[in-house]
């Protein structure tokens, strides 16, 4: 059995389709590569499979035990008002809330927990700023790091490098290469085709005709991803 | 000179702490202060303050039925209303497809006429202008409160504040970042509905201090001056409930020696914090340019 599985599952809005025949299924320990133009519906899709909107058909199903609090989920540029008082570790912590039941605080164990994913990510000297201070890269880190203490299983990264210049870019791929070699199985939107053969191990293409590529070589071989890939028109 | 005039000052509040209706107002001013500014850090941050100010109207409508009716409490019909009345801004509000804020606006308003119009209709009293200024801005009915009103408040404060321990990370979480929150498990909405619950007692407890026209200052003003010094949640909350108890219990005080009316002298010790505050922040260069 699977992870997470979708069976022609369509999504939209209002009545509008934004995307459909969706066929796919991810297994634990994958490296899912979502990628499409902008508007295509690659957020939409994710929102779908996180359950934060329900499908207009079709069937988005987990599998092998997969709980909804045993997800971590890094959104696609979270619009935090401009006075929002929260500093780093706040944020980090917040992402154990969802395996807390209803104890109402942190017990030590999730305290070392949020120091040692902090340390890895190396935010832990940040962790009395105040979040909304930090630089586009710092603050993605921190969000990475609360969707990690949200979860040891399933990662879900909406574009997790808008924004941010090569260096920590590519620093940013590489820690969530290691995450994945780590186990936790990884579904990525980006528009970087180049990042999405490097590192994932199966590939979606989202468009009105979404088509889902098994292997990365899979795709290369395809005449979509030949033009996607190869072509002036690729990387975006 | 100066010495005796500051004995005289003590023995006046010396002299009307021994009353025990001024005692009764302190306790409850001070529990009402610190319940709104408590929940004031949510509603600031999770663009709600036009939801406090909406309830208002509604309450104070639902306070001139309950007086035209003679009810024994009139909590009783005040409360539920504005419970209902909560819960629905909050649906309102969230709702992309009505422009949430045009109707809570014209509900707050209409409660507002209908109100206005019902007490002048069937005046329970034979002065309705004076009924109408004590609803609206709470002039002297902190000083006339009754033992179950202060013991409803007193329930009611302790209700809040163990809710507001209770559930202080996840109202965090819920209020930095709802998608997440649901992303991952956990329930917002119950949070939101409770939250929205909790707004509407705090708010109806305090009309009694300081009218409904100026309810919203006391939820709101502390949490902005909080907010202009301190730049982590916690600290936020707990500044602000400290600000408001002192402000509070300062225009209480004043009120009490300057024989001026209770709600608007803490709204303005409150703007006067605020001042103080934006001054601070901007000095030690954490506040906004
Ligand atoms: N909240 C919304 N309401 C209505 N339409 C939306 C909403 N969010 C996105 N859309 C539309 O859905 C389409 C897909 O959006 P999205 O999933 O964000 O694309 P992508 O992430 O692939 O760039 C776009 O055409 C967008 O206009
Ligand atoms: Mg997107």
């Amino acid at each position: 059995m699977s992870l997470l599985k979708c069976e022609n599952v369509s999504m939209g809005y209002e009545g509008k389709v934004v995307v459909e025949g969706l066929d796919f299924q991810v297994n634990s320990g994958d490296y899912l590569c979502i990628v499409g133009e902008n508007g295509s519906g690659k957020s939409t899709l994710m929102k779908g499979l996180l359950g934060l909107r329900v499908p207009m058909s079709g069937k988005i199903e987990t599998g092998d035990g997969l709980k909804h609090t045993e997800i971590g989920y890094l959104p696609q540029q979270t619009v935090v008002q401009k006075d929002f008082p929260a500093s780093v570790r706040e944020i980090v912590m917040s992402g154990f809330l969802n395996n807390m039941g209803i104890r109402p605080f942190y017990n030590k164990e999730e305290k070392k927990k949020a120091q040692e994913i902090m340390s890895k990510l190396s935010i832990d000297n940040l962790a009395k700023r105040c979040y909304r201070d930090l630089s586009g890269g710092q603050q993605q880190r921190v969000l990475l790091a609360r969707a990690l203490c949200a979860t040891k299983k399933m990662l879900l990264l909406d574009e997790p490098v808008a924004g941010l210049d090569p260096v920590v870019t590519s620093e940013m791929y590489d820690l969530i290469e290691s995450l994945n070699k780590e186990g936790i199985t990884i579904i990525m939107i980006s528009h970087d085709i180049h990042a999405a053969l490097k590192y994932a191990t199966k590939i979606l293409y989202v468009s009105d005709k979404p088509v889902f590529y098994d292997s990365k070589e899979a795709y290369l071989e395809s005449e979509k991803g030949k033009l996607f890939a190869y072509g002036e028109g690729g990387a975006k | 000179m100066n010495i005796l005039m500051e004995s005289d000052v003590m023995a006046t509040l010396a002299r009307y702490f021994e009353l025990d209706f001024v005692k009764r107002a302190f306790v409850v001013g001070i529990l009402i202060a610190f319940c709104a500014s408590l929940l004031g850090v949510t509603l600031v941050l999770k663009r709600f303050s036009y939801i406090g100010d909406g309830l208002s109207h509604v309450a104070f409508a639902a306070m001139c039925v309950a007086m035209i009716s003679s009810l024994s409490n009139n909590m009783l019909l005040i409360l539920p209303v504005t419970i209902v009345a909560a819960i629905l801004m909050l649906k309102t509000g969230q709702n992309a497809k009505i422009n949430g804020d045009a109707a809570i606006a014209m509900i707050s308003v209409g409660s507002l006429a209908v109100g206005y119009l019902l007490i002048n209709k069937f005046p329970p009293s034979t002065n309705v202008a004076t009924d109408v200024c004590t609803t609206l801005f709470g002039s002297t009915s902190i000083l006339t409160l009754s033992d179950s009103d202060v013991l409803i408040c007193v329930i009611m404060s302790v209700v809040v504040v163990i809710f507001y321990i209770f559930y202080y990370n996840k109202v965090f979480a819920v209020t930095f970042d709802e998608n997440f929150a649901r992303a991952t498990g956990i329930k917002a909405s119950v949070y939101n509905t409770s939250l929205a619950v909790i707004i509407a007692i705090i708010i109806v407890l305090a009309m009694n201090l300081v009218g409904s026209l100026l309810v919203s200052a006391l939820v709101i003003f502390p949490a902005l001056s909080a907010m202009r010094v301190f730049k982590n949640f916690k600290s936020v909350v707990i500044c602000s409930a400290l600000l408001s108890v002192i402000c509070a219990t300062t225009g209480m005080l004043i009120s009490i020696l300057n024989d001026t009316p209770v709600g608007s002298t803490i709204v303005i010790v409150d703007m006067c914090a605020f001042l103080l505050f934006s001054i601070a922040g901007f000095v030690t260069g954490r506040g906004r340019a």
